[in-house]
């Protein structure tokens, strides 16, 4: 039994509303995950008290605004395990922290030739990206295999792929199958093999203890609204030594030292990558929504969320004519499936009347999907706020949606 | 029930009696299924309805008299439901006719968009739009 009770449900105002005339089921975590009452409170806060421009004001409330946005900075690297806060650029998320490192560090890093080692799994946002700059650089992108609906990695060639590879970057959990991947022995092999390494980390930190020190990555890239914090925050760890000799990302005030007409100056890392003003009320939220969430535990959100997994697949196996995907072992909280012979846009379409919210499509992983030969999958995925009672909901609907269908 | 409709009057009566979304679903569900099948051959990109995030094809086939038949599939059965509601709406009319309905009016009238998803009416308008633009077509043929 998880050790997370029920009750935590009453901290979110978004799960208490009925749609459709039913109670809501909402099973579209990896998605983005709904904020508790902390969150929306500190960002009311915010602006309520202490809403200023950062780190130019000599007054009352540009001081509390910064102390506000760095005290994030702080926040996060703690709850990463960064050896420091510097460590932290704020980006809007996952997408923006890695095309940053494109921008960034694979302009000057990347030349023709040079190899990007990347998964079959890969979200769009860790795909793209590369693709954009090996177009720019010449580089090539390779990718390591899944092995099928299984969806784990195929690694027995390595040490082969990893012939000629500067970046392998790299998704810790895959948003479309669950997959949780060795990242730690990957990061361990591919620095041997002198490459920098990536984690995309959107689907796993604040499901699980995230520690950079330990997976020995180099970037590691985060949302902040896949968390219980606000839209339109997340971060980008990089460690310090590659940040000194990264160029600048985006222009303008913030990330300057100094500048005259012709030229300028650039401040230090982490503030030369964070041109403009930045989300501060996002910021807030963030902090707020990591408190809340060490207060609860990240072992016990990931045993939780993983328990209800395994619960699901175990009552959609019951089902004639299903197909699960992802791993039986090590799976992190969502299933994907489809029925023979129902389209997945039917039955979300039926669930959504019943007040359940489930994905579907190809969930911005559409190689992997044309690889698993589907067109798109079905997907739930949990938080902790999630119950056993909203599976056998789910479970109860989706009969009723395959009888009308069949 | 009888699914060989008329007039879309006929079905906005049907929808009406059906007063819950699973009967009103389920005879969506049930015209979708008695659609004409329509060729593999002609299940084609040259045919195929973007903007739905099922896969939908559609061809227009000219017949005496100017007047057009509409054939059209999709791999999910509510969209199909939706093509034969636009079956009973454009087909055996007039290039000149089709394009004289005003379809939001029509749907209105049956009350669907209640059930739709803004993504699904995206869907439903991309196919009202191929029905007036392959009529256009054909009736721009016509008169050269
Ligand atoms: C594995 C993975 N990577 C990247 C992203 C992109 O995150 P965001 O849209 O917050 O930038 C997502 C979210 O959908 C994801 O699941």
């Amino acid at each position: 039994m998880s050790a997370i009770s029920d009750g935590i449900r009453d901290d979110f105002p978004a799960l208490t509303q009925e749609i459709n005339g039913h109670p809501l089921v909402y099973f579209d975590n990896a998605a983005t995950t709904q904020k508790p009452r902390a969150v929306l409170d500190a960002i009311q806060n915010y602006y309520e008290h202490d809403n200023a421009n950062v780190h130019r004001g000599i007054h009352e409330l540009s001081n509390r605004a910064t102390a506000a946005y760095e005290g994030t900075r702080d926040r996060v690297a703690q709850f990463i395990n960064a050896p420091v806060h510097e460590d932290i650029i704020f980006t809007r998320g996952t997408t923006e922290a890695i095309n940053l490192v494109a921008a960034t560090w694979g302009t000057v890093n990347l030349g023709a030739g040079d190899v990007i080692l990347l998964t079959e799994l890969e979200h769009h946002s860790n795909l793209v990206p590369w693709q954009l700059l090996a177009q720019r650089t010449g580089a090539k992108l390779r990718f390591i295999p899944v092995t099928g609906d299984e969806g784990t990695l195929d690694l027995s060639d390595f040490d082969g792929q990893l012939e000629g590879a500067k970046l392998v970057s790299l998704t810790h959990i895959s948003n479309a199958l669950g997959t949780i991947n060795p990242v730690a022995e990957i990061c361990a092999q591919a620095k041997a093999a002198g490459a920098v390494t990536l984690v995309d980390a959107a689907q796993s930190a604040g499901h699980m203890p995230l520690d950079v020190q330990a997976l020995g990555c180099d970037f590691l890239a985060l949302s902040g609204h896949k968390l219980c914090g606000p839209t339109g925050i997340g971060a980008l760890f990089a460690r310090r030594e590659l940040q000194e000799a990264m160029p600048p990302y985006q222009g303008g005030g913030e990330m300057i030292s100094k500048v005259e007409f012709h030229k300028s100056e650039f401040n230090v890392p982490p503030h030369k990558f964070e041109a403009g003003t930045p989300n501060v009320a996002g910021a807030a939220g963030l902090h707020a929504a990591l408190d809340y969430l060490d207060a609860i535990g990240l072992d016990a959100i990931h045993a939780h969320d993983t328990e209800l997994a395994h619960y699901a697949k175990e009552r959609l196996s019951g089902f004639e004519g299903v197909r699960i995907f992802g791993p039986t072992e090590d799976r992190g909280g969502l299933v994907s499936f489809i029925f023979e012979n129902v389209h997945a846009l039917d039955l979300a379409t039926l669930a959504d009347q019943q007040g359940v919210a489930i994905r579907i499509g190809h969930h911005c992983t559409q190689p992997l999907h044309e690889k698993l030969g589907v067109p798109a999958t079905a997907r739930v995925s949990f938080y902790f706020y999630n119950t056993r009672s909203e599976v056998d909901r789910f479970i109860e609907v989706l009969q009723k949606v395959i009888n009308l269908l069949r | 029930m009888s699914v060989t409709l008329n007039s879309i009057d006929e079905l906005a009566d049907n929808f009406e009696l059906l007063g819950d979304w699973e009967s009103r679903f389920g005879y969506l569900i049930d015209l979708g299924k008695e659609l004409p099948p329509m060729d593999a051959a002609d299940q084609s990109e040259v045919n195929r309805v973007h903007g739905c995030q099922a896969q939908v094809w559609m061809k227009l086939r000219p017949e005496a008299a100017g007047r057009i038949t509409i054939v059209a599939d999709s791999d999910a059965f509510i969209v199909k439901g939706l093509i034969a509601v636009l079956l009973i709406i454009y087909s055996g009319k007039t290039a000149k006719e089709i394009l004289a309905i005003d379809c939001q009016v029509l749907l209105d009238q049956l009350q669907l968009a209640a059930h739709l998803s803004p993504t699904r009416k995206n869907g439903l308008f991309a196919m009202v739009q191929r029905v007036r633009e392959l009529a256009q077509a054909i009736q721009v043929e016509a008169t050269e």
